[in-house]
């Protein structure tokens, strides 16, 4: 990756976020009442990250398995309400554990 | 008087600020993981300021996406903050000119936008400076910290790292959806189109950056027409 393409990608993301917060508040004076924009607009967020996680996480590792025990991990620690960093990193840390042990396995 | 308006946003900021450090640390983490620099990695979250819209930029920045799939995936993952801002543009104090809008949107967040939103009066130019003020030095700080922790990390869990950015949004995802039926229909549309482009031939060309795209927009727009919300806003 070039450190060319890192710049101008940053200078995308930077500036795609900033005019879609700045436009509305600058020249805007009316609310939004359309019940199904709104809806649209809310929904967002979850489909884009739903989309992005699956099947995307269980290639994220190195195989497979460690990838789905890393899952439900991080599935069980988010339903009881743990915070971000803890799901991660406790995910991290069952893949590690995973692939340790398999690594023993096979020799 | 101007002074005591800063100051009560920077006490209004400070537990988003602290709340901020320990999400960009992640950030900071996988920023690594995905090839950038500590430089890099700090200039994204101080340009940027937004989670989910950062993690899925360095996710198909790594992944080779090109700059138009960066764009697209940045404006519709981060296209509710322009609800957010049509709503601010409400509780703003009338009479504060466009070049102080201009400069203060920049601190629309999820949490700014939380905290603004609830008080009980409008807010002026200074207050919403004070308030983000924290959140931006928590947000960029934690960046720099996780980053520098990637890199003094051993290749043998820097491997198992890969997981934290999925691991991380099945948290954001799981919680509203435990509260909300809608959502949790909606996201599972969304993973399932996914999966459907993912391993249907001819349909699994399209990179993962399209078919994040299209797997949003069509299962929210089923979603808006099936679940219309009420209120439109209690998932901010």
């Amino acid at each position: 990756m070039s450190n060319f393409k890192i710049y101008a990608a940053v200078s995308v993301m930077a500036l795609t976020t900033y005019l879609i917060r700045m436009l509305p508040i600058t020249l805007f004076k009316k609310r939004i009442t359309n019940i199904y924009i709104r809806s649209f607009l809310s929904y967002v967020p979850f489909t884009v990250l739903g989309a992005m996680t699956f099947p995307a996480i269980f290639y994220a590792t190195g195989n497979t398995v460690s990838a789905g025990i890393g899952f439900i991990v991080a599935l069980l620690l988010a339903w009881k309400k743990k915070g971000l960093l803890t799901v991660s990193l406790a995910s991290a840390a069952a893949v590690f554990l995973v692939e340790q042990v398999l690594h023993l396995l096979s020799l | 008087m101007t002074n005591n308006h800063y100051f009560t946003g920077v006490k209004d900021g400070l537990p988003i600020g602290l709340g901020y450090l320990s999400v960009s640390f992640a950030f900071g983490i996988i920023a690594f993981q995905c090839g950038l620099n500590i430089f890099q990695s700090v200039l994204i979250s101080f340009t940027n300021l937004t989670s989910a819209g950062q993690f899925a930029g360095v996710n198909i920045l790594a992944a080779g996406g090109t700059l138009l799939e960066l764009a697209l995936t940045t404006f519709i993952i981060n296209i509710r903050y322009m609800l957010m801002s049509f709503s601010l543009s409400q509780k703003i104090e009338e009479g504060i000119p466009w070049y102080q809008r201009a400069i203060l949107s920049f601190g629309i967040t999820d949490e700014i936008f939380a905290v603004a939103s609830q008080r009980k009066m409008d807010f002026n130019f200074t207050y919403f400076m004070g308030l983000m003020t924290l959140p931006i030095i928590g947000w960029s700080l934690g960046t720099f910290l996780g980053a520098y922790s990637g890199n003094i990390f051993p290749q043998s869990i820097q491997n198992a790292l890969g997981i934290m950015l999925y691991a991380m949004f099945i948290a954001i995802i799981v919680e509203p959806a435990k509260e909300s039926k809608p959502i949790t229909v909606v996201t599972l549309t969304a993973i399932a189109i996914s999966c459907l482009f993912y391993f249907t031939p001819v349909l699994k060309e399209l990179s993962v950056g399209w078919i994040v795209i299209i797997a949003a927009l069509v299962s929210s727009g089923i979603g808006a027409v099936c679940f219309p919300l009420k209120g439109g806003m209690e998932n901010e």
